[in-house]
């Protein structure tokens, strides 16, 4: 019932325990534990996809993360969606849907089909020649084209309805793999006492242990032996094992990134649940225990559905008990795949013959071979396969030669050896070396706390494997301050020690260039298109690496890397490490960008910092603009009131009656001690010894170049405390600047600075009834303009709440702006509305400030200027002290370049044509008929419409702005020129007497 | 007729509940705060000042009567006192070279308890929290996702997390949903 | 993500509570005022960003707030040691990495030996 192939007595999976599934919308029974491949197998389906490039019928290759063929789109429903899951590694679960993928209109008949008998055409390389002309044809008729016909999955429209998780974590011990080794080294390394953490990406311990049934362990099975020594781990406390995890990352000091797969092997998870949990562990030392992956041969049509890895054929026989074939061939350059035969053999399936390109395999497979009655060809190789959607015959050869035999399979079995898998290792930035010998790279000199142990450390011998490990768990868990022993000391048993392997293409592959003879199966890269790479001037594997895309698909060369580079290294008649070898990155398979995300998204994404006024002002009918992370109320349009309308009645009445505005926002930080005043003074360009206790002044910041910082209101509380405010969007960097300058600087200043930005609610009341509103409201502070003139700050009380209250304006208008707790800054806004409302004030927003202060001529620090604008430049030169020895931008300020005659100066310009606004960031030229480029003299820094004008305003910063004062400038658009004139910045109440109220 | 009554206070998070099964988030009530700054020969009577001893050991606090002082950096404490005590007036009153700034409002704080609570704020904090680690009584200034926190390790299983105010919704939220995962 | 040992903490933190702030060791003039343009042009815009060993400034910012000092390795990242803010320049021993002066793609990533 789970399939015609599933073998009775075989495999480790309960026949009783089925799930269905569907695949291509054909219903089918699984064996829980199941994956999509085993599943598939087992009802002799072999056909799961076509290639990349010219379309050919692909199967299944491996049995694990290394599988570049058989990718599928999996899903729960029509939201849980994901492209190109790779079918030996995930799950079957009751209820979901399998589709193939880069086939139409069906996987059999697949039109795409074509690409392949044109393939001469499409060599290596033949995108980047073919599709150059014309250029802008590229976007819109070639880059389309290709896309559609040469791709994986599609990816999901609808968003993922699935939630992800994310933890850091810190261990003495990470073991990454929970083959042999690893369990063998974590077990030693928790006996001492380390914290350890053992994780695997496969659903249970064992690595290669599902497959191989020749180790005995302890006298165990080895699989059984994985398993009791897991449930061993799981039950210490200083343990923590995690399965279907995935160690992907190996980043700077031992920082380890895993992603671990939580629910994508449920029917119905828990909707509390995460489907995938990203860790982000952090390691005293880490042990990789990560193995080796098999190779495939290559030769001329390698790539059938039927041809797998011998390895993967032993998981399905021996862990699914599905057997891939019923006749089934073998080709081999490597000992390994011989007791993938032997067990196949025994569990009743014909081996064809094994077909082994070496003379002298090793002794003992090939005695074993023989008494199984297992017909062996040394020194033969496949040349050919036939077969249309799967492979039905080997084409067998002696080696140098001779007649072809054809010999019928409907599976074939094939490897060429072992590469140690050592991507975490070069991915922690280790070097390695290539051994001659066995023909691979290993890992050599270590750049971080780390140790490889076992099959990825290139030890073979399963005993010494054993020990290795051992001994790293200990020493590990020592070097990370863990003194205990462990007592652990497995033995194992292999039935056969394993001789052989080779690199490259084989016999089979052929000099022709029309052979195809597979190295990179997603790719569809050939050993034919690395010669090319090679005849064609690339010499570097990272060029014939680009040039090809071997190695460059989502399987990233696991299986690829070696051949290509050893194909590459004899067509340059070069050594291999001559060659070199291309870098592995992160991640070792692919991630989802859920699991990368994890918990930052929605609400979650970015803080939204919200003033203590923010609900008044959201049910009061306020639009909110993004000002940093804050969300700024940034007008209050009533019922039928366009933006346009709103903020003109908003500034309207600011100036005629007043206005109550949410200044929160602004960054505050509280300079106290008896150095305070000194201290000010080498930070901001005033001085600040003369400020009275009580007073305000306006101060300018500049960095040491002598260009504009920042800006802002600083009131003298008391001799040694002041209260500094600087610009919105300012606030963290003018502290670290401060910081660093106290810190490093001036360290011998008695003086501290605290961030008081969020203590503060900051209520503007703006206008000519600005007194009048608040007087009633306030306690202990005499408002009267003689006390309390512009520019001064007094601390009292405000319906019962402690109040600092400044007289100061960034509207021109007498001005007050009342700092309450932020807690009481709700109830405060309300009384003071609850005044001001029956008298015909309005509430405004950052809109209205904006355009009511430029018609006052007040800059905004980062809109005005821009990182190379002086005081001077920015028409505030008189705020830079003549008299003071020393502050920050002192210096800069007389560069060369800073005090030359024509730099750009802010000045008004007004538009000819009162109701033209212009846009910001438009250029000015002086003469629109001039040839372009034009001479650009400078730009609009702020532009509005303001009501209280009647007319457009416009600052813009031009070279030698204020020289030309009542010129005609221009400012050419797309659709036309408009004339301006330079003016002053100042539109409105150019006396300035309204701000004394 | 200035209005003599007391503004209502509102809390950044008085409406905020969350956690799990094996994590509770409970919003702290509030306190009064301050930032304190001194160099270490003004420790003695800023201690005697404010009736506790200053730590001095790097992320050490020490907590009496429900006033706590958590070292935050060589020069630099944040004493919160839950009974609402006037703290400014109580540092003025050392006699000693210091920089006191009010911050009850700036910073809000919440309670995380329950045996997954160092798992929930492991969710955005990339500190290492084991009791070997982190033991009863250790602070520090850090990051939890996108926010800055104060944390402060009460007991075994339970946390006071501090954060600025407009931080507190994206700090609860986190939280939030750490402790749900912390619960799987 | 690097591991930081902040000298006042006296702990290994993670990158993400710190700040990096540039070269270390580069005192500003206290004649700030009456430096030649050459003498401001070293001290503000001259920075040697070496391959190998790097004096350099750190910030504790979301943990103790203080500035410090660190000598890493430009190619490793290792860090050989940090130490607080005014203490002297240590005399770090340590070979220069490379004495290659042409950094290609193959010399940096291609080297698998």
């Amino acid at each position: 019932m789970s399939g015609a192939n599933r073998i009775t007595g075989k495999g480790r999976l309960t026949p009783a325990r089925t799930v269905r599934f569907t695949f291509d919308g054909k219903s089918y029974t699984a064996l829980q534990g199941d994956t999509v491949a085993s599943a598939l197998l087992a009802h002799g389906v072999h056909l799961l996809g076509r290639s990349f490039k010219y379309h050919r019928p692909r199967g299944i290759l491996s049995a694990g993360p290394e599988e570049p063929n058989a990718l599928l789109d999996i899903s729960r429903d029509s939201a849980r969606r994901q492209p190109n899951v790779r079918a030996s590694v995930q799950e079957v679960f009751d209820g979901m849907k399998a589709e193939s993928q880069n086939r139409w209109p069906s996987l059999s008949f697949d039109i795409g089909g074509i690409n392949n008998l044109m393939s001469p055409f499409f060599g290596a390389g033949f995108y980047y020649k073919t599709f150059m002309w014309p250029k802008k044809a590229w976007h819109s008729i070639y880059e389309p084209f290709i896309r559609r016909a040469a791709g994986l999955g599609v990816a999901p429209t609808e968003a993922d309805p699935d939630h992800y998780a994310g933890r850091y974590a810190h261990c003495d011990v990470l073991v990454v793999g929970a083959g042999v080794s690893g369990l063998s080294a974590a077990l030693a390394a928790a006996e001492t006492g380390a914290e350890v953490m053992l994780v695997d990406e496969q659903p249970e311990a064992g690595g290669a242990l599902h497959f191989d049934a020749g180790v005995t362990i302890d006298g165990q099975p080895g699989y059984d032996w994985a398993q009791a020594t897991v449930a061993r781990l799981q039950a210490m406390d200083n343990v923590k094992v995690l399965t279907r995890t995935t160690a992907f990352g190996y980043y700077n000091h031992n920082f380890v990134a895993l992603v671990e797969r939580v629910t994508d092997h449920l029917a119905s998870p828990d909707r509390h649940t995460a489907r995938e949990r990203m860790w982000q562990v952090r390691a005293k030392r880490v042990i990789v225990a990560a193995g080796a992956i098999e190779r495939h041969m290559v030769f001329a049509n390698n790539d059938r559905p039927g041809i797998m890895l011998a390895s993967a054929a032993r998981t399905f026989i021996n862990h699914f008990g599905v057997a891939v074939g019923s006749k089934i061939g073998v080709y081999t350059a490597h000992d390994s795949a011989y007791e993938a035969a032997f067990d196949l053999r025994r569990a009743g399936v014909s081996i064809a013959a094994i077909v082994d390109t070496r003379d002298n395999p090793g002794t003992g497979v090939l005695a074993e071979a023989r008494s199984l009655g297992i017909d062996v060809l040394t020194g033969h190789s496949v040349t050919d396969t036939s077969g249309k959607l799967r492979v039905s015959a080997m084409h067998v050869t002696r080696n140098g030669g001779g007649a072809v035999r054809k010999i019928p399979v409907d599976a074939l079995i094939v490897s060429s050896g072992w590469t140690p898998s050592v991507h975490l290792f070069s991915q922690s930035r280790g070097k390695l070396r290539f051994d001659a010998a066995t023909q691979r790279f290993l890992p050599d000199t270590y750049a971080q706390n780390m140790v490889c142990v076992g099959a990825c450390n290139g030890t073979d011998d399963l005993q010494a494997a054993i020990d290795e490990a051992v001994s790293a768990g200990v020493s590990m868990a020592r070097e990370a301050g863990i003194d205990g022993s462990a007592s652990t000391t497995p033995r194992g048993e292999a039935r056969f020690a394993w001789t052989g392997g080779m690199l490259g293409a084989g016999e089979g592959a052929g000099a022709d260039t029309t052979v195809k003879a597979f190295i990179d199966f997603q790719h569809d890269v050939c050993a034919k298109d690395i010669r090319l790479a090679v005849r064609e001037g690339m010499h570097s594997i990272e060029h014939i690496k680009r040039f090809t895309t071997n190695g460059m698909a989502s399987d990233q060369g696991k299986l690829s890397n070696m051949h290509g580079l050893a194909i590459a290294a004899e067509a340059l008649d070069r050594p291999i490490p001559q060659v070199g070898l291309t870098t592995f990155r992160q991640p070792y398979t692919p991630v989802t960008f859920g699991a990368l995300i994890s918990h930052s998204r929605g609400d979650l994404f970015d803080p939204a910092r919200k003033t203590p006024m923010h609900a008044w002002e959201e049910a009061h009918g306020a639009e909110f603009e993004d000002v940093g992370n804050w969300k700024r109320a940034w007008y209050y349009p009533r019922a039928g009131e366009t933006m346009h309308e709103a903020v003109n009645r908003e500034c309207r009445t600011v100036r005629t009656v007043a206005g109550v505005f949410d200044a929160s926002t602004l960054g505050k930080i509280e300079v106290v001690g008896p150095d305070a005043a000194a201290f000010l003074n080498l930070m901001y360009t005033n001085a600040w010894d003369t400020l009275k206790p009580g007073r305000c002044r306006y101060g300018i910041m500049t960095r040491e170049d002598g260009f504009v910082y920042d800006d802002g209101v600083v009131g003298r509380l008391a001799e040694d405390r002041f209260h500094v405010t600087t610009t919105t969007g300012g606030a963290p960097r003018v502290l670290q600047h401060m910081e660093d300058y106290l810190q490093t600087e001036f360290p011998h200043l008695n003086v501290w600075l605290t961030s008081t930005t969020e203590q503060w609610a900051v209520i503007a009341v703006q206008g000519p009834k600005a007194r009048e509103i608040l007087a009633p409201l306030v306690e202990g502070i005499d408002m009267s303009p003689e006390s309390m003139p512009h520019m001064s700050v007094a601390e009292g009380k405000i319906c019962g709440v402690p109040t600092r209250l400044f007289r100061m304006s960034f509207t021109g208008d007498m001005g007050f702006e009342v700092n309450v707790p932020a807690d009481y800054g709700q109830a405060i806004w309300e009384a003071i509305w609850a005044r001001a409302e029956p008298m015909g004030a309005c509430v405004y927003g950052t809109e209205t400030m904006h355009v009511l202060r430029a018609e006052k001529g007040y800059i905004i620090v980062g809109q005005d200027t821009d990182g190379t604008v002086t005081p001077e430049d920015a028409g505030v030169g008189w705020a830079v002290s003549k008299k003071k020895t020393d502050f920050v931008g002192i210096r800069g300020l007389k560069r060369p370049d800073l005090v030359k005659e024509g730099r750009k100066q802010l000045v008004g310009i007004t538009t000819k044509d009162p109701h033209v606004v212009l846009e910001e960031g438009a250029q000015v030229v002086a003469d629109p008929n001039q040839p372009k480029p034009m001479t650009m003299l400078g730009h609009v820094t702020s532009s509005y419409w303001s009501e209280n004008c009647g007319r457009s305003i416009a600052f813009a910063l031009i070279a030698g702005g204020r020289a030309k004062m009542g010129q005609t400038l221009y400012v050419p658009m797309p659709d036309r020129t408009i004339p301006v004139e330079v003016t002053d910045l100042v539109f409105f109440d150019k006396e300035g007497g309204r701000i004394n109220g | 007729m200035a209005d003599q009554t007391q503004a209502l206070r509102r809390e950044p998070l008085a409406n905020a509940h969350g956690g799990s099964g094996g994590v509770r988030l409970t919003p702290a009530k509030p306190a009064s705060r301050i930032s304190l700054r001194a160099r270490a020969d003004a420790v003695g009577a800023l201690s005697s000042a404010l009736g506790l001893d200053l730590p001095i050991r790097p992320s050490a606090s020490a907590i009496s009567n429900g006033r706590m002082a958590l070292w935050l950096g060589p020069d630099e404490w944040l004493v919160i006192d839950e009974n609402g005590a006037d703290l400014m007036a109580a540092a003025a009153s050392a006699g000693a070279m210091h920089s006191a700034t009010d911050v009850s409002h700036r910073n809000t704080a919440i309670i995380v308890s329950g045996p997954g609570a160092a798992t929930a704020i492991n969710s955005g904090c990339p500190q290492d929290l084991s009791l070997k680690a982190c033991p009863v009584g250790k602070c520090s200034r850090t990051i939890f996702g996108k926010a800055e926190i104060v944390l402060l390790r009460m007991s075994e299983d339970t946390f006071r997390v501090e954060c600025w105010r407009s931080f507190s919704p994206f700090v609860f939220g986190l939280l939030a949903e750490g402790a749900e995962d912390a619960a799987q | 993500m690097l591991l930081i040992h902040c000298p006042y903490c006296g702990e290994d933190r993670s990158e993400l509570e710190f700040r990096g702030a540039g070269d270390a060791h580069i005192a500003r003039p206290t004649n700030m005022a009456d430096i030649s343009d050459a003498e401001f042009e070293a001290f503000f815009f001259l920075r040697q960003n070496p391959k190998g060993i790097i004096y350099e400034r750190w910030r504790h910012i979301h943990g103790c707030g203080r500035f410090f000092n660190a000598v890493r390795d430009t190619v490793s990242d290792r860090f050989i040691k940090t130490y607080k803010a005014g203490e002297p320049k240590p005399d770090i021993n340590a070979a220069p990495a490379t004495d290659a002066k042409v950094e290609t793609y193959e010399a940096l990533e291609g080297d698998a030996r």
